[in-house]
């Protein structure tokens, strides 16, 4: 029987070696949602979570990478709801320094105010500069939707950062 | 606000690569999740055993439900 197959059975070892093979690519993409790695291993450990729990209504004959990234976005945007820090962690990922340590903070604060939906499509597209196509079939919307709230993101934080007295 | 305006302050992550073997860790997750009865649970079977006991005749009725 193949892989997917007995992973929808609910076949153990099937499981383990799907978790195995895609552990670093779920990890991956949540770690580009959430820019924190820690949070991003736990994250990536509750989508295999999911993933298990919902294997009977896996159709094996589609792909586990994307339907993977589809829950692992779905935990990731479920994540960004309660979090709302700023989103870069300097120790990871240091701001350049021509962005101005005062526009740059005031940017980081905005933007890690956005709403979940808008922060989660505004990062994969704006910073991360996925295809808007992989974010849509990621996030389970259609690439009109991504494109509008990449806008309405870009749109929200110059308004934002506006009132906060920064003209970026 | 640019996208490179964006990046400046919020630089990519790119391809963070994962540093270490996260099975464990899910099967710890599937042991904590694992159903295990309440104390909720244990009272009212509890309870359904006095009701039994004081009331052998309940238990037709019970196993009629069941």
């Amino acid at each position: 029987m193949e892989l997917l197959e007995r992973f929808a059975r609910g076949d153990v070892e099937a499981f383990e070696t799907l978790f195995r093979q895609y552990q670093g690519y779920v990890f991956a993409w949540i770690v580009r949602m959430v820019r924190d790695r820690a949070a991003a291993e736990d994250l990536t450990v509750e989508a295999f979570w999911r993933i298990w729990r919902s294997r009977a209504r896996f159709d094996p004959d589609r792909e586990f990478g994307a339907w993977a990234r589809r829950v692992a976005s779905n935990v990731a945007v479920d994540y960004l709801k309660t979090d709302r820090r700023e989103v870069a962690l300097e120790r990871d990922w240091p701001a350049r320094a021509e962005a101005g340590p005062e526009v740059g903070q005031a940017i980081r604060e905005a933007f890690g105010r956005l709403p979940a939906r808008l922060r989660a499509v505004a990062t994969l597209a704006l910073i991360e500069e996925r295809p808007y196509g992989e974010i849509a079939e990621a996030l389970g919307i259609s690439m009109a939707a991504v494109k509008t709230r990449a806008f309405r993101a870009a749109r929200l934080l110059r308004t934002r950062l506006e009132k906060m007295g920064v003209r970026p | 606000m640019s996208g490179d305006e964006l990046r400046r302050a919020l630089p990519p992550v790119g391809d963070v690569e994962l540093q270490r073997d996260l099975w464990p860790a899910m099967l710890r997750r599937r042991e904590e999740r694992r159903v295990r009865p309440t104390w909720l649970d244990w009272a009212l079977a509890g309870v359904a055993m006095v009701w039994l006991a004081v009331f052998p005749e309940a238990i037709g009725v019970l196993l009629y439900q069941l």
